[in-house]
């Protein structure tokens, strides 16, 4: 805009027939309390807002960032305002803290991005993400205990056994629950046309005890919803201690990446 | 998207996977340097660093 504001980008979306944005995003506001608008060129159009440099140059973002009550705020007002484009029609929504200097940057890169945001709108059509956490109680997985493991007599020897057998004890159980998050997540994939993996989440903020053997998002068609719903109920009846976590619809976060990435 | 399910809050540890990590990456102006890991590592390291406080401060609340 100027020299004191910079443009977020939350999504991009086909362009609107006609001028000007649609009815529905009036009234919604993003990460800086800005009213959130359109930016149309090249048969796409940005879902943008105009945010304060003293806010969002990359220094005071940085800043912001270590700040946990900022960040929440900030990252629930781009994914407010994706699901709510996303009410309108398709959306591929973008990093968070994508920003550029003016809307006619924007307009540019909209031109020269063109045909891959096409492709990409075009391959999560019709399509929503879900995400599914499975944890374990690694006390179920693991074996009967172990009545006697050995070094009779020798105090020193018994510990050190002792302690061999719990830790193979241990992997024992990881390599049980990994074999059952691999079935879960076999079963989960098969009505769904593409599936991400995220990293297992820290226990300190994900508030869960155990392991945490699966933490992934596929990508489902819309007719196709109940179907998968129905394998995430089934699987937590056949596997009792495994705890199943279903979150979304979400945006398609975890599918905008070119194909490839996606097994 | 079922409208239902998506009026409920989501969980900001499923939030950070998604806005963070994911989402079409474009080269920014302001954010150049801002790499994709380098902000998730930064507000992990923020998040984590905050959890942890607010455990103190409840542990001591009692």
């Amino acid at each position: 805009m100027n020299e004191s504001h910079a443009t977020w980008l939350y999504a991009v979306t086909t362009a609107p027939p006609g001028n000007g944005p649609p009815q529905a995003l009036t009234g919604v506001t993003g990460v800086a309390h800005e009213p959130v608008r359109l930016v149309v060129g090249s048969g796409l159009a940005a879902v943008v807002g105009s945010v304060p440099l003293s806010d969002f140059a990359e220094e005071a973002l940085r800043d912001h960032l270590e700040d946990l009550r900022w960040l929440e705020r900030t990252a629930r007002a781009h994914h407010r305002v994706i699901n709510e484009s996303a009410h309108h029609g398709q959306v591929v929504p973008l990093r968070f803290a994508t920003l550029y200097h003016d809307d006619d940057r924007v307009r540019a890169m909209l031109d020269e991005r063109r045909d891959d945001l096409m492709d990409t709108l075009g391959r999560v059509e019709g399509r929503t993400e879900w995400g599914v956490k499975a944890y374990v109680d690694p006390g179920a997985f693991a074996a009967a205990p172990a009545e006697d493991t050995g070094g009779g007599d020798r105090p020193g020897t018994a510990y050190l056994m002792r302690r061999r057998a719990q830790r193979q004890e241990r992997d024992t159980a990881h390599d049980r629950a990994a074999a059952r998050a691999e079935e879960i997540h076999t079963a989960l994939a098969a009505p769904a046309v593409a599936t991400a993996a995220h990293p297992p989440q820290d226990t300190a903020l994900a508030a869960y005890e155990g392991w945490m053997v699966l933490n992934n998002s596929y990508l489902v068609p819309d007719n196709a919803t109940d179907d998968f719903t129905a394998i995430v109920d089934a699987l937590r009846e056949r596997y009792p201690d495994i705890t199943l976590e279903l979150s979304g619809p979400w945006p398609p976060y975890s599918f905008t990446a070119p194909p490839e990435e996606s097994p | 998207m079922t409208h239902a399910v998506e009026r409920r809050e989501v969980a900001l540890v499923d939030l950070l996977d998604r806005v963070l990590a994911g989402g079409v990456v474009i080269a920014g102006e302001i954010t150049l340097t801002i790499a994709d890991v380098d902000l998730v590592r930064i507000s992990l390291r923020a998040l984590i660093a905050s959890v942890r406080m607010e455990d103190q401060d409840g542990d001591d609340g009692h």
